[in-house]
């Protein structure tokens, strides 16, 4: 039987299959030359290419090969492991070998793709890289892995329009859900619109439905007010530190009456109406906020900042204010994590020719929505910042902060070179996808609020892909709104607080000298506040453009590197409510796969100890970043001891033990020497 | 000036570094074909001996590369890299190796371009630098 030959105690007998992967390989690298120079490699015993070696028949070659020709250790050298060492670990499991003991060359990423203006030196490079794996495959070992124990419960952090869905699915599955929202109440961006495009609905009367469903459903806790501290464990298993801001409001006890907000006297810009419009120091964000609870701002409160008032206290029939809370962290174990922290609007200050800031009639697309909305600052009356008037004359700015490829910023959160903070005021060089169809929709408010008003919209494309999105644009057309092509390069203030605009109109090389009693700014989306350190505390990758990095961009849209942590809506990139709502519901499903496990098999790749060797200097454990490696008392002195729950397999330890004493499983010194004079040898 | 093709060995992280030589495939990013790539699960794990190993066996150049400061997969394993390879430079200037045989870089998981500028970067530097003469057995 095959696995009777796995120890190291039996001679390798190694399988070497070179693929052509269609062209992809074979249309650069000489896949014949590559195989061949494998078959004489110590330990080799069967060399073949194929052309797709991930397919069915490929897979069952190699399965043969192992029964027929006995083979220990299997090499396979095609496209990256990241993509396909889960098929080849499982192909070996079903064959009766170790999964651990195949070794893949990536022949493909890091040499076919790369290289294709020079096949032989791609060819070598591929002999190379075959000649390594074999190295190292002689020296593989096989590992049992362990069970790791599943929580059957998700935490879903961010509480939109994505984590409600997220959180409503998994509820709905019969799965504790616990929702995890830094604001007092959930809602997130979608509470703020006053419409949905293309369909025009009324937002918070389709969102608070299911918000109102959330608070009603038993499997679902929200945390408002709270924000994630700290992550550990892994997939199954992990254990989430979230820190509970106080409300100074007692959440049960709380019935909404609003007492309280009618005698405080501290008035304050309201934030959640972009401080267009006042509200207390207590106070609701909206009237359909979930939890529906009160909360104290404590910035502003005249009892916490100056120890006097308690006029709220007062009036409070309920007893409901409690100053004396004080915020506290709670662990919560959870299986499976779900990141639906949305984005920010774009800051437009960052480009101070639109004078954003300076100019009070120029506003954001979110202002809009809420000096629109009937609950807003205005009581819905498109009221111009400046002078309270009704702007007769409004334009459209597009693409405000995205499609910016002359400012040359990638929006990363941290700058590569100087490691200072890129700010979400620099231009991105993305498309935000929604801006287009958000001035479609607003373009169209403001005629079907004021039908004599005049609109204009400068854009550079007017990008409506989406279901119902190119009609419902033809039809603002037909309104008689005026889309013009050309981005304004500045907008000037006049003395009588009216907005230049001096443009080139691209469809009739007319320049255009028009004025605007209000101009909108098409904000795009930026990642959100704060998501390069939360991206840090999850452990997870950002992308180019500064938000979260799925699993594969094609096939694992939802998912994320690290196992059990899955992305919905704006986190992972700028989308629309539908798309938002769809991810959430892959997620959820992906969430609830994990927690369907009643074990989960963890890779063993963590350190064995030599005790002859180690003299317990606590190197390593001064050294391991999870403090799963402890020097204890023996009867033979102080001894290294690897804990190997809390071990992640870095390999910090093993690359620091000075006498040597520890060797990394699966990456040894002899395995990755080995490589690296193989390598040497060959080229 | 190295008259033949420099030979230099490339250890990246498994989850920055050698997904950014990914990506740099995906997008079909050409670079010189001089770099060889050896996984590793963290740019902690690599023991500065592997490197001097790899340059008494005959390597021009090697290449060390991992997460950005902060986004370390294991916490803090590229910091800890970091300081090792500090160190080694002061050891390799005593051995009186030039400095740039041996190169430390951050790249993520997202930056293909940024994984084929460090090499093109560090084949040009290595091949200037010509024949190694010291610590080659």
């Amino acid at each position: 039987m095959p696995s009777m030959l796995q120890d190291t105690g039996f001679d390798a007998r190694i399988g070497v299959y070179v693929c052509h992967c269609g062209l992809n390989i074979a249309g650069v690298v000489d896949v014949e030359a590559v195989r061949e120079s494998a078959r004489f490699l110590e330990g080799v015993v069967v060399v073949r290419d194929n052309r797709y070696t991930c397919s069915e028949v490929g897979q069952k070659g190699i399965a043969d090969d192992i029964k027929e020709f006995m083979l220990n250790r299997v090499v396979i050298a095609s496209c990256s492991p990241r993509l396909h060492e889960k098929t080849f670990r499982t192909l070996l499991e079903k064959s009766g070998l170790n999964p651990h003991l195949l070794e893949m060359a990536n022949i493909r990423e890091h040499c076919s793709w790369v290289h294709y203006d020079n096949h032989e030196a791609a060819t070598e490079k591929a002999k190379g890289l075959v000649h390594s794996s074999v190295a190292r495959a002689r020296l593989l070992q096989p590992l049992s892995r362990t069970k790791g124990r599943v929580v059957p419960e998700v935490m879903v952090v961010g509480g939109g329009v994505a984590g409600i869905s997220a959180s409503l699915y998994l509820g709905g599955m019969g799965i504790k859900t616990y929702l995890v929202e830094r604001e007092p109440s959930i809602g997130g961006h979608m509470a703020m619109l006053d419409k949905t495009f293309p369909t025009l609905d009324c937002s918070l009367c389709i969102l608070s439905p299911k918000m109102v469903e959330v608070a009603e459903c038993e499997n679902i806790k929200v945390l408002s007010y709270s924000e994630i501290e700290k992550v550990e464990g892994q997939v199954g298993d992990f254990r989430v530190q979230v820190r509970r801001k106080p409300r100074y409001v007692n959440e049960e006890k709380c019935v909404g009456c609003g007492d309280c907000v009618a005698k405080c006297p501290v008035k304050v810009k309201d934030d959640f109406n972009r401080n267009m419009g006042t509200r207390k120091a207590i106070y609701i964000p909206f009237p359909q906020a979930i939890p529906p609870a009160y909360v104290i701002d404590d910035q502003n409160c005249r009892y916490l900042t100056q120890g006097k008032c308690k006029i709220c206290q007062a009036v409070c029939e309920r007893g409901a204010i409690e100053y004396d809370q004080t915020s506290y962290v709670e662990t919560i174990e959870v299986g499976a994590i779900i990141v639906a922290t949305g984005f920010q609007p774009y800051d437009p200050r960052g480009l101070p020719q639109y004078g954003y800031g300076r100019f009070p009639n120029v506003i954001t697309s979110l202002d809009f929505e809420r000096l629109i909305c009937a609950d807003g600052p205005t009581y819905g009356k498109l009221k111009r910042p400046g002078d309270s008037q009704v702007p007769k004359r409004v334009a459209f700015i597009q693409c405000v902060g995205s499609r910016s490829v002359a400012s040359g910023c990638r929006g990363y959160g941290l700058d590569a070179e100087t490691g200072s903070s890129v700010g979400a005021t620099d231009p991105k060089a993305y498309c935000s996808r929604v801006c287009c169809m958000i001035t479609a929709k607003q373009a169209f408010m403001v005629k079907e609020k004021y039908p004599d008003a005049e609109v204009y919209v400068y854009y550079i494309d007017m990008r409506t892909a989406g279901k119902g999105f190119e009609e419902f644009y033809q039809r603002g057309r037909h309104e008689g709104i005026v889309f013009l092509r050309g981005k304004p390069g500045e907008i000037e203030e006049r003395d009588d607080g009216c907005l230049r605009i001096i443009s080139e109109d691209l469809d009739s090389g007319c320049i255009l000298d028009l004025c605007f009693d209000m101009v909108v700014l098409a904000q795009g989306l930026t990642p959100p506040d704060g998501l390069v350190e939360f991206a840090q505390k999850m452990n997870l990758s950002r992308s180019e453009d500064g938000f979260l990095m799925e699993g594969h961009p094609k096939l694992r849209p939802a998912e994320t590197a690290i196992d059990g942590i899955y992305l919905a809506g704006c986190v992972q990139f700028p989308k629309d409510i539908p798309d938002s709502v769809a991810q959430a519901g892959a997620a959820a499903a992906a969430a609830a796969v994990t927690c369907s496990k009643e074990s989960i098999e963890i890779d063993p790749l963590g350190p064995v100890i030599d005790e002859a060797l180690c003299i317990g200097c606590k190197l390593c454990e001064m050294l391991c970043p999870y403090g799963a490696i402890k020097v204890e008392l023996t009867d033979k002195g102080p001894k290294a001891k690897s804990i190997e729950v809390a071990c992640k397999g870095c390999g910090v330890c093993g690359a620091s033990c000075s006498t040597r004493a520890i060797t990394m499983k699966h990456y040894t010194d002899s395995q990755l020497t080995a490589q690296a004079k193989a390598i040497l040898e060959v080229v | 000036m190295l008259d033949r093709e420099p030979k230099i060995v490339a250890f990246l992280c498994n989850w920055c570094s050698y997904a950014g030589a990914d990506l740099a495939g995906t997008g079909r990013i050409q670079y010189p074909p001089n770099v060889r790539v050896i996984r590793v699960p963290c740019s902690g794990r690599v023991d500065p001996l592997m490197i001097l190993k790899c340059l008494q066996r005959g390597a021009d150049g090697v290449l060390v590369s991992g997460c950005h400061p902060g986004d370390c997969h294991y916490i803090a394993g590229n910091y800890l890299a970091r300081r090792k390879f500090v160190l080694l430079d002061k050891l390799l200037d005593f051995f009186g190796i030039e400095k740039g045989r041996v190169h430390f870089s951050w790249v993520s998981a997202a930056e293909g371009e940024k994984f084929a500028d460090v090499v093109k970067q560090v084949t040009e530097t290595v091949r200037a630098l010509g024949k190694p003469t010291k610590l080659v057995r």
